[in-house]
């Protein structure tokens, strides 16, 4: 009963996680030097929504290079080339035939395991102290900290580099 | 001895007919003889030498820890291994030693089992060929097999034989051939989309996905959270059943393995079949199914038939919505998923360093291949704000759907479904890279997605060799956390199909002139 609750609890937080569109994006943020460690924390994470541009070129299945832009941004990656662009159009219009399925009154499915009590541990310090064996995973430390370049200087607009877009 | 199941293995071990340490010795040499199948990244050869080492000293004493104490195994690089390099096949983690290992690992080594090495895949995971890592591609061992060469020799045409070599399907393929060319026993792969039972079916040997919830994910790098499972491949049913029963249960690190208490995996030999109802989608008959395997699976539904099962045609609608909807969700978990590669704490870091978001987005660029920066960006697209109800959220319900498509048919009392695994054989490496990376999975996930989104279990078991003489494998789906159930059925079909063990031997013998020319072209492997 106990643990029922705490997974409904748990569903109203994933819910207004969802709603929070930073775009520091801190859930996919993982411990130092874990990059398998995810599991342990959370279950199937909700991907977070996303802030975007007004204008895209939704149903069209071409993208304009506004949106292009924004995801290079918001990814930090970037497209490289036009079949890269190409690429996601494709994806876009293979995504698109999702349209033709009747969802009406289906709630969304995010885990399979929803119909489970969530297992909580307690919340004891079972392990740490090993800031060394983390570090050494770093290419750049100073001490017992990672170094970043200056953290105050957004994604510059690169004006000789124009996004990859559509001529017309 | 090294083509011998992992049971009758571990019998030898037990009666003293080979040692753990010569077992070891045995299994490296033929990972270097078969070094240019690229089937491992990393070789452990030190740590397994050691680890064989200390098994040895515990059979001696007679204090020896169970079915796998001192069997080889091997393990995809995508799951963490403690001082072991970890790289998913990526640029992004070359270099990359987890400080811990991942609880299927942890677990393997603490039944004494001996490390191998980590297996070839494609980057992160993301493919079904083992054709896109930062390391090459893994080369089907039934390419060189005695079988396949025949029939080749009998066609007139004229093109080089060692340019046609087969993929292996993937993206675990690394692990599908390692074990298929005998280099060890069992080896783990994940299964996400159907990458476990893909290269199964294409190297003939047995792929296992549990149930979701049932196997730890700590300590895998993931992929999909909400469908990844770790994967077991092994030469026969009993063996896949062996492993699992070491990995099953309960994870303190993994909060989505279930707590029902664990119970071991031993199959019983089913000899009644009687009481079985087999379903067969009808949804799984496509136009682009082989007439080969099309008819290997009808004759599997006969042979359960005739054994007295109840087989009948049963209907998953949604399924031709399944592909589609397993891209968005895909795609749009793999794009927060690999949000975590920034440079910064671990993996691949630039030189720029203008600004933080400036290193990020260089690092990002350097490590990452197209296909992993391709999902990235379309999963982004899927999640923007405008996007996430029409594409994210409709791909959820859809989920849905295709989840209450197979409860529906197990609660008419279907107890096990049979399917296809593949549309067809493994093909040629020249024919499979003619399409891209997205619509290879597309085709080749056919069967095996919608599995993973209903978190049910399913393995791939070889049925028959092709015209061609390569390997088929069909498909059994089971309840969910039936697993045992589902293996007992493979197991009694497996039995019923007698699939032909593979031959190697005359590669081992002759053919070592032609592998000296393959591994000048092939990347070379780090030792």
């Amino acid at each position: 009963m106990w643990a029922r609750a705490v997974w409904l609890g748990r569903r109203s937080w994933m819910g207004w996680r969802r709603g929070f569109t930073s775009k520091g994006d801190p859930q996919v943020k993982t411990g130092a030097g874990r990059a398998g460690g995810e599991a342990a924390q959370e279950t199937e994470r909700v991907p977070p929504m996303t802030p975007s541009p007004a204008s895209s070129a939704q149903g069209s299945g071409r993208v304009t290079a506004e949106v292009i832009e924004h995801l290079e941004r918001l990814a930090l990656v970037d497209f490289g080339s036009q079949e890269a662009v190409a690429r996601l159009e494709k994806a876009i219009a293979f995504a698109d035939r999702l349209r033709a399925v009747d969802t009406d009154g289906v709630e969304p499915m995010e885990s399979v395991l929803e119909d489970r009590c969530l297992y909580l541990r307690s919340d004891n310090v079972v392990e740490g102290n090993c800031v060394e064996e983390l570090l050494q995973n770093a290419h750049r430390v100073v001490e017992e900290y990672f170094v970043a370049p200056p953290g105050n200087i957004s994604l510059s607009k690169q004006d000789e580099q124009k996004p990859f877009s559509h001529t017309d | 001895m090294l083509g011998r199941t992992l049971r009758e293995v571990s019998a030898a071990l037990k009666q003293g007919q080979i040692t753990p340490i010569e077992l070891c010795q045995k299994c490296l040499s033929l990972i270097k003889k078969t070094k240019f199948l690229n089937a491992y990244i990393t070789v452990s050869e030190e740590v397994a030498l050691k680890q064989a080492e200390e098994s040895e000293k515990r059979y001696k004493k007679g204090h020896s820890l169970g079915d796998l104490d001192g069997i080889p195994i091997a393990v995809k690089d995508n799951f963490s291994t403690s001082g072991i390099e970890t790289t998913c096949a990526s640029n992004m983690l070359k270099g990359y030693v987890p400080p811990y290992n991942a609880t299927v690992v942890q677990r393997l080594l603490d039944q004494g089992a001996v490390l191998m090495g980590k297996t070839n895949l494609d980057e992160f995971a993301m493919g079904s060929g083992s054709t896109d890592g930062a390391f090459g591609p893994v080369k089907n061992p039934w390419s060189y097999s005695k079988q396949y060469r025949e029939k080749r020799k009998q066609k007139p045409h004229g093109e080089k034989e060692d340019s046609n070599w087969l993929i292996t399907g993937g993206s675990s393929g690394g692990s599908a051939a390692a074990v298929s060319a005998f280099t060890c026993f069992a080896a783990l792969g994940s299964d996400t989309g159907g990458s476990t039972r893909n290269p199964a079916a294409h190297c003939g040997i047995v792929g296992f996905k549990p149930s979701y919830g049932l196997v730890s994910r700590h300590g895998l790098i993931p992929l999909v959270n909400s469908m990844d499972v770790p994967g077991i491949l092994t030469r026969c049913v009993d063996d896949a059943a062996i492993v699992l029963g070491m990995l099953a249960g309960h994870d303190p690190k993994d909060s989505t393995t279930i707590q029902d208490p664990g119970k071991p995996f031993m199959l019983s030999s089913l000899t009644d079949v009687s009481k079985l109802c087999i379903g067969i989608p009808k949804e799984y008959l496509v136009p682009e199914l082989s007439s080969e395997v099309r008819s290997f699976w009808s004759k599997a539904a006969n042979l359960f038939e005739s054994e007295g099962a109840k087989v009948i045609e049963v209907s998953l609608p949604h399924t031709s919505h399944s592909i589609v909807c397993y891209h968005v969700l895909c795609t749009s978990e793999v794009a927060s998923n690999m949000a975590r590669f920034d440079g910064l704490e671990y993996g691949h870091r630039c030189d720029i360093d203008v600004s933080t978001e400036a290193m990020y987005a260089a690092t990002r660029r350097e490590g990452f291949n197209d296909v992993v920066r391709g999902r990235i960006l379309a999963g982004n697209f899927f999640l923007l704000k405008e996007n996430y109800a029409n594409y994210f959220a409709k791909a959820q319900k859809v989920r849905r759907l295709i989840a209450n498509d197979f409860v529906n048919v197990f609660n008419s009392g279907v107890d096990v479904l049979l399917t296809p695994t593949t549309l067809s054989e493994a093909v040629p490496y020249p024919e499979f890279i003619k399409e891209d990376n997205r619509t290879r999975s597309a085709q080749d996930d056919i069967f095996t997605q919608a599995v993973n989104m209903a978190g049910l279990p399913a393995v791939s078991v070889p049925v028959a060799l092709s015209n061609q003489g390569l390997p088929v494998g069909l498909q059994f789906i089971g309840r969910a956390f039936c697993d045992q159930q589902l293996l007992t059925v493979a197991k009694w079909f497996e039995k019923q199909v007698q699939f032909p063990v593979i031959q190697l031997q005359e590669l081992m013998d002759d053919c070592s002139s032609v592998f000296e020319i393959e591994k000048l072209a092939s990347v070379s492997l780090q030792q």
